[in-house]
């Protein structure tokens, strides 16, 4: 998250609004670059109070935005990557661990937690891109598929936050076949025929579109999210040519016929809650 | 074309060629020089074909003279008839499929292709299929599974098309939707990666009962070049990238990520393509024989759980 900080030229702060904020932080979109209060940003669900960009959050905001006041059981909150190739490029696999974890208070790049949203029942993954680049190894493979097996032993639907640059490469052929795994656990949960809802943020590529993301009851995303299978960067090389405009983006997958709609994350957890009522 | 490492061999090969020819016009006894090359080139094979380096063994998956998937399928089928197109959009090229005939038994063979020469390459994409091969390879699954026919795949390809049209008709989808509906699958699936296994493009058609390498091919989350550009900022570090990503088929069965190797003739798959065909065709019967013996549903619970049981972590 970018905060703003004073130092930056050219931005006025009025000074009443200094006065509410005696922690002096403040929101700069890097969007519309407006300025708006911290508190607000957050009440608005960490989206723009002027040009409505969704700031890219984590599993803890998400949990808060979703979850009946903040209450939900974590599932595996303890499981950490192990280094089963001994991986090293420019440093060691483990040292980038240890220091990510350090750096972001997380254990991996994915969470899982189960509580109520509005009431209902709800099994949420929620990817952290901070950890990473969200990157998808034997821990996200695996928190997932127990996420989905909670799922299937509960009934209850499950919703997966997306937030990946895909494949951990530090983890090879074993995060080559978390694709496998998480698409074998949704079809258990499709033959169970419980509601799996697929939630795709800023940016969803890779691997991860490439296996549980792309698989939802219900694709739905964020505004403005990038989606895609290969990145940008690497078919602008393949094809030698520019890219048309707003390629990749949610309202382009929309219109392509991927997901089933595009939802405001302010409208999120209703819209969420009356779906899964809708199954009932 | 030959590699760095192949040429010390082939350079003894011409020299004996050589030998016998000029023993053949002069009628001079060689025997001895012979029999000496002949040792010394089957020495060398050992010794090279006995140390390659990871990077070697990606090298020899991609050699030009490799055997592809249609290679393999004319090789070992009696009868063999193509089926195109996904029903949807278009037919691709990249990605083959079709009934044949082994040895009496119906299978479902498909695969991608790579091509031969530059026109070839152009129009199988370099083995690259887009979404519809994927669907077309699906298409193809269920007909098998309708019609009670065990599944080979042949694995090749360096990924799946990175490509503006491959986006807009969902790439991603496409490869999820094989992944998961494979898993379902009630007929007995083997697949074979007879070349380059890369990510999820090779995955998208390699969940199966058995999964099997040749010797000589390479499995993996992502290229060594495109490791390298991405870890080390450079494409220099491909050799390194290879080493660090552990991706021959020794490597991955080590990690019980595959199933089985095939052992390639010595020197490489290329240069006994007859018997690396029959020892392929062996494989698949020797396999489908094992399992033969289970029901559709222990098959499908075993092949879930071999892939859930993938992964390493601590708690
Ligand atoms: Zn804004």
């Amino acid at each position: 998250m970018s905060w703003f900080t004073r130092k930056e030229k050219g931005i006025h702060t009025p000074t009443e609004l200094k006065k509410e904020t005696p922690d002096g932080l403040w929101y700069k979109c890097p969007s519309c670059k407006k300025v708006m209060h911290t508190r607000e940003h957050k009440t608005n669900a960490y989206t723009c109070i002027h040009c409505n960009y969704h700031e890219k959050i984590g599993s803890a905001e998400y949990y808060e935005l979703l979850f009946d006041k903040n209450q939900f059981t974590e599932l595996d909150a303890n499981m950490s990557s192990s280094d089963p190739l001994h991986f090293v490029d420019t440093k060691p696999y483990t040292g980038r661990i240890v220091a990510t974890q350090k750096k972001t208070n997380l254990k991996d790049a994915v969470r899982s937690a189960y509580g109520p949203v509005n009431g209902y029942d709800l099994v949420i993954s929620c990817m952290d891109f901070d950890f990473i680049g969200g990157s998808m190894g034997s821990v996200v493979g695996e928190k997932i598929a127990r996420a989905i097996d909670y799922s299937i032993t509960h009934k209850i639907p499950f919703l997966m936050i997306s937030r990946s640059g895909g494949a951990r490469m530090m983890e090879a052929g074993f995060s080559l076949m978390q694709m496998a795994k998480t698409s074998a656990k949704l079809a258990l949960l499709a033959e169970a025929k419980i509601p799996y809802i697929s939630l795709l943020t800023d940016p969803t590529t890779g691997g991860v579109t490439a296996s549980y993301a792309m698989l939802g009851d219900f694709n739905i995303a964020e505004p403005g999210a990038l989606i895609g299978f290969a990145g940008p960067r690497v078919i602008r090389e393949t094809i030698g040519k520019d890219l048309p405009k707003d390629f990749q983006s949610a309202e382009f997958v929309l219109e392509h016929g991927f997901l089933d709609f595009i939802v405001d994350r302010k409208e999120l957890k209703t819209k969420i809650a009356t779906l899964v009522g809708m199954l009932k | 074309m030959l590699l760095d490492f192949e040429k010390p061999i082939a350079d003894l090969e011409a020299k004996l060629a050589d030998m016998k020819q000029l023993a053949q016009d002069k009628h001079v006894d060689v025997h001895t020089a012979v029999k000496f090359l002949e040792e010394s080139i089957i020495k060398l094979k050992k010794e090279t074909y006995q140390n390659l380096t990871r990077w070697q063994r990606v090298q020899l998956s991609r050699h030009s003279e490799r055997p592809y998937t249609l290679d393999y399928v004319y090789n070992i089928t009696d009868q063999f008839i193509e089926l195109f197109g996904d029903r949807t959009v278009k037919d691709d090229k990249a990605m083959v499929g079709g009934f044949g005939a082994i040895d009496g038994q119906t299978f479902m063979i498909i695969g991608q292709q790579k091509g031969r020469n530059t026109k070839q390459r152009q129009q199988r994409n370099f083995g690259m299929a887009n979404p519809e091969g994927y669907r077309k390879a699906l298409r193809l699954m269920k007909m098998a599974e309708k019609f009670n026919k065990p599944i080979v795949t042949f694995i090749d390809t360096p990924g799946a098309y990175p490509g503006i049209e491959a986006e807009e008709r969902g790439q991603g989808e496409a490869i999820a939707r094989n992944l998961r509906e494979m898993f379902m699958l009630k007929v007995p699936v083997i697949c074979i990666i007879i070349g380059e296994g890369a990510s999820g493009g090779a995955l998208g058609i390699a969940i199966g009962d058995k999964v099997l390498m040749l010797e000589n091919t390479w499995y993996s989350v992502i290229s060594p070049e495109s490791c390298s550009s991405i870890l080390w900022r450079s494409w220099e570090y491909k050799e390194q990238a290879a080493e660090a990503l552990k991706l021959t088929a020794e490597d991955m069965m080590k990690f019980k990520l595959i199933d089985g190797i095939i052992e390639e003739p010595l020197g490489g798959a290329h240069t006994d393509i007859n018997r690396m065909s029959q020892t392929v065709k062996q494989e698949i019967i020797r396999n489908l024989d094992i399992l033969n013996q289970l029901t559709p549903q222990e098959r499908i619970n075993l092949r879930i759980e071999k892939f859930c049981s993938m992964g390493v972590y601590i708690e």
